[in-house]
């Protein structure tokens, strides 16, 4: 028996977001689900019924009628207490609950028996759970939206130009936090033509900020801040202080700020205060993307655009639903990938699988049994990765390649103690050896030296063949033998004749194999390597 | 032909060994360095050959020799895959050492070669002799050893005997021992029991060593004996008084010296750690250490691959061991053309010690007609991994491990890696989940944006193109 997935009319105000988009409905029923929507649902999203129905959908009047028949209640909005009361017993709700901040919500769900899986308690760090992620889709799209909302309040350009009435500078644009939304706005300012800058407190984010174009401006002031799962921490006194300077001086110089700080569990840091809206030029915009948990900026009015010192101050907490069809496509497609994970079976019937890290992270309330917040996941290894890096890295200073003084730097001590060492052995060699052997020990040292420096110069996708090519070389040794076949006897003295002719010609036979072999084999080699 | 002629030829033949060494820095002008090989080496034959040093008595003997080695060489040199280069290049070697040992034993014996020597002359003659056999033994014992282990004819692991430090400890010593009994002796049937004792410890020496070391490092010890190659050969010439060989004897020692060195420098890893032979010696079973990497292994099969790779802008292929052993070079090269015809950036990422011997991976790849400038060094490309859409990892394991840079606990941490996991989907041939070499789980096949291609290189490449062509 395939259970129903109802997507009920979202009924907080202003909230033009709904849960399901008609393309999702499809894949929905191609899992073996049956997909309810109340009727007139996707009205402020673009989406009429019959878009739903002709993709499959069953159009429901009224959420009453709608919340009865579903086994499976997809929103966006958390539950209100109407909402909850029209709820089945034992139900299943997905949505953003936020479970830290709602308490009561929470006991009254648990009291329905209902599972209720939080879609913003998703374990973000399993890079498994991206695909559901909503939070970074909602995210990306408010950065989105807030630059379009700057550009909207802002009176001048974005790009730069030179035209025939005059040369105008391009705007100016800095963001506070450097997340998914902080990333998203940097693009979307870069992509306006804008300048745009970037501070977060976290210092890994600064790559992420030049990869979207934009700049990062460090903070003078040594404090790693990353507070573990990917999440910014609470800065010490001293850093706050360097921060605040840096941005008062950001204030005066930039057109539009958008603000995006939010530690998890904790009112919105104030980053910017009445003096720096004081300071900035007039016409200039803020945005504050944290407007919700309080706001990023003193002056911040949640809901509302207001126009303070002659700066505009938008504290929209709306944005994601000022793109409303855009934001409901993604986050239906992200349920829509949560229905996979815990419809494994596509047989229509969910299964709430704990054992599976994404699944139990999400899940809140089993049954009426409330499950928040999840037992620690193991996950963020990253730290000691990072710090075993840079002891790792320096082994490979450039291998492989550089001429002589390839040879790594020896310590001071360990280098006195071979130059000792070979002191002694060339003062032993000196006083003990005749001349003609010195003679001979001359010509091998130096031999060695050129052996030495031309070697370095082989490139290493040729050491087969010079391999080849100096064992080929090394069958020089024939001339031993070539000499002790039948050499000028200079006078009389027996000669075990038989066993040095043996031996040599023996010798002469097997090092002309490799001679031969050995040119030859390189000669095959080197032939091949071609353009 | 004059004495003076002879050394005047021996010094042209040096200058053009040297030359041909010089010639491999690059592949452009690598043929012409083979020829001044060539031309320097029978220059040196002939001066030597129509020397004062050789009588025409003797032209006879060494024609007959000349022509039965070089067409067993010519032979081998036409017949061998490129696979089995390791091989012949061990094999190889063993011949140069075996002729130093026959080369000092003849010298040895033959009372017209010492005669002329007295006093400290004498004693220096005769280390030079016990020195050129020893060395020449080793070479030739470890080289056979080594053959036995590339071919298969041997297993590659490692055989380590219980106290195999100080049973080499011992030889050595017993090797210093009769050493100096040997320069003491006063006549050459005196002689022949401290030489022959010595060339046994040698002969078992040189086993022993190459038997102790596993075969990951092989390209370690295939350098090794082509630098011990060399030394055989330069202390043949002190034997003879001959410049050339000691000359050349020394090129082709510092040579394989180098190379050794740039092996380990690869493996990170200290050259008598690897020449003590074992994989982490004396810490226990290795695969013990480091942490089981946690998660699951995602396969793929070759319809996705090729998916995949039609998708993709840049690729990087990283071809290991197993590409080698299952003769998957000609099927990695029409992959390649395929999609380089479809305007994908292909290129190939070698590690130093992928393989069996220094570059041999890309002499196989040369060998499929892959474009040499395709063909890039590790350090070259090791930045490019973040901006590539897929790596594909053909038959290497240890080289492409990522606990190597992440778990400082791991067998093989430091080694420098391919960082194929910063690719944005990276792809595993291999034919099963077994470890590699240094007996080291791999993290990457659990990454999660990493996807295993199970199965045999040849048989699953050629089900990719095929796949390829399809579409």
């Amino acid at each position: 028996m395939p259970q129903v997935i109802g997507v009920p009319k979202e009924t907080a105000a202003d909230e033009k977001r709904l849960a399901t988009v008609p393309e999702v409905v499809e894949k929905l029923i191609k899992l073996g689900f049956k997909v309810a929507v109340q009727s007139g649902a996707g009205d402020a999203a673009n989406f009429s019924d019959d878009t739903y129905r002709a993709a499959g959908a069953e159009i429901v009047e009224g959420a009453a009628k709608l919340w009865a028949q579903s086994d499976i209640v997809f929103k966006v909005r958390g539950p209100s207490a109407e909402e909850v009361a029209l709820m089945r017993q034992g139900g299943t709700l997905v949505s953003f609950i936020w479970p830290a901040q709602n308490p009561e919500l929470m006991k009254s769900l648990a009291a329905k028996k209902a599972t209720v899986l939080a879609i913003d308690s998703l374990p973000r760090m399993l890079s498994r759970a991206q695909k559901m992620d909503a939070l970074t889709s909602m995210a990306g799209i408010s950065g989105y939206r807030a630059v379009i909302e700057a550009a909207n309040a802002f009176g001048r350009f974005f790009a730069g130009q030179v035209t025939a009435a005059g040369k105008i500078p391009p705007a100016k644009v800095f963001v506070a936090g450097a997340g998914v939304a902080g990333l998203a706005a940097i693009g979307t300012a870069v992509g306006l033509g804008a300048i745009a800058r970037a501070n977060d407190t976290r210092s890994e984010v600064a790559d992420q900020v030049k990869s979207m174009g934009g700049e990062f401006v460090k903070v003078d002031y040594e404090e790693e801040g990353s507070g573990g799962g990917g999440y910014a921490k609470v800065m010490s006194e001293g850093f706050q202080k360097a921060q605040r300077e840096m941005y008062a001086k950001q204030a005066k110089e930039v057109d539009i700020i958008i603000t995006t700080a939010l530690i998890p569990g904790k009112p919105a840091p104030r980053l910017i205060t009445a003096d720096m809206v004081k300071s900035m030029n007039p016409g200039s915009v803020i945005v504050d993307m944290a407007a919700e948990q309080g706001g990023n900026c003193e002056l911040t009015e949640p809901g509302k655009a207001v126009v303070k010192h002659g700066v505009t101050i938008i504290g929209y907490t709306d944005l994601p639903s000022r793109l409303a069809k855009q934001s409901s496509t993604l986050y239906a497609t992200n349920l829509f990938r949560l229905t996979e994970e815990l419809c494994k079976t596509k047989d229509g019937v969910i299964n709430v699988n704990m054992d599976d890290d994404a699944i139990r992270g999400l899940t809140v309330i089993k049954e009426g049994n409330i499950t928040w917040p999840p037992p620690a996941p193991k996950l963020p290894a990253a730290p000691p990765a990072a710090a075993a890096k840079p002891a790792a890295a320096p082994p490979a200073p450039k291998a492989a390649h550089g001429h002589g003084g390839a040879s790594a730097p020896a310590s001071a001590k360990s280098a006195a103690i071979i130059f000792l060492v070979g002191a002694a052995l060339f003062w032993f060699i000196g006083a003990n050896a005749p001349a003609e052997f010195l003679a001979h020990f001359t010509v091998f040292v130096l031999a060695c030296f050129v052996g030495y420096m031309v070697i370095w110069n082989v490139t290493p996708a040729l050491h087969t063949p010079l391999m080849s090519v100096t064992n080929a070389i090394s069958s020089i040794i024939a001339i031993g033998a070539l000499v002790q076949v039948a050499p000028p006897l200079a006078g009389g003295g027996e000669r075990p004749e038989v066993w040095i002719i043996g031996l040599a010609v023996v010798s002469i036979a097997l090092v002309a194999i490799n001679m031969f072999g050995g040119f030859a084999v390189t000669q095959r080699m080197l032939e091949m390597f071609r353009k | 032909m004059s004495a003076t002629l002879a050394t005047v030829s021996y010094i042209g033949a040096t200058i053009l060994f040297i030359l041909s060494l010089g010639g491999l820095s690059n592949p452009e002008t690598s043929r012409r360095g083979n020829l001044y090989g060539i031309i320097g080496m029978t220059i040196a034959v002939l001066a030597t050959v129509f020397g004062p040093q050789v009588t025409p008595t003797g032209y006879a003997w060494i024609v007959g020799a000349m022509v039965v080695g070089a067409a067993i060489g010519l032979y081998a040199a036409r017949i061998v895959k490129m696979t089995q280069m390791p091989e012949l290049v061990a094999l190889m070697h063993s011949l140069v050492g075996i002729a130093a040992v026959f080369i000092g034993f003849a010298n040895y014996i033959d009372p017209a070669a010492t005669s002329q020597f007295k006093g400290a002359e004498k004693t220096i003659h005769e280390l030079e002799i016990y020195i050129g056999v020893l060395i020449g033994a080793v070479t030739f014992s470890g080289s056979v050893i080594a053959f036995g282990k590339l071919s298969g004819k041997i297993g590659g692991k490692p055989v380590l005997l219980p106290a195999r430090h100080w049973i080499n400890l011992i030889g050595l010593l017993v090797v210093i021992y009769f050493g100096g009994v040997f320069i003491n002796t006063h006549s050459v049937a005196e002689g022949m029991t401290p030489l022959i004792v010595m060339t046994v410890i040698a002969l078992l020496f040189g086993i022993h060593m190459v038997m102790a070391i596993g075969g990951a490092d092989m390209p370690v010890v295939i350098s090794m004996l082509n630098s011990y190659s060399g030394w055989a050969a330069a202390a043949t010439g002190f034997m003879l008084n001959n410049n050339l060989l000691i000359v050349t004897g020394a090129l082709v020692g510092s040579s394989g010296a180098i190379l050794s060195y740039i092996m380990c420098r690869a493996m990170n890893r200290h050259f008598i750690a690897v020449i003590a032979g074992g994989f982490g010696t004396g810490e226990g079973a290795p695969a013990a250490a480091g942490v089981q990497p946690a998660g699951e292994v995602s396969p793929i099969l070759a319809p996705e691959t090729a998916e995949l790779l039609r998708g993709a802008k840049n690729v990087i292929i990283v071809p290991g061991y197993g590409m080698a052993v299952a003769q998957a070079q000609h099927s990695v090269y029409e992959i390649t053309k395929f999609l380089r015809d479809k305007g994908v950036n292909v290129r190939f990422g070698i590690h130093p010690v992928a393989g069996r011997m220094p570059g041999h991976m890309n002499v196989l790849l040369a060998e499929a007609k892959v474009p040499y400038d395709i063909v890039l060094e590790m350090d070259e490309l090791n930045g490019d991994f973040p901006d590539t859409d897929v790596s594909m990892v053909i038959g290497a394991n240890d080289i492409v491990n990522p606990a190597a840079q992440d778990d400082p606990t791991s067998p093989i941490a430091g080694m420098p890696v391919l960082e194929v996991w910063k690719a944005k989907t990276s792809i595993v041939m291999k034919r099963s989940m077994a470890s590699g070499y240094a007996g080291v789980d791999n993290p990457l096949f659990y990454k999660e944006n990493n996807r295993m291609l199970f199965g045999e290189a040849k048989k699953t490449l050629d089900e990719v193109m095929v796949a390829l062509k399809a579409a």
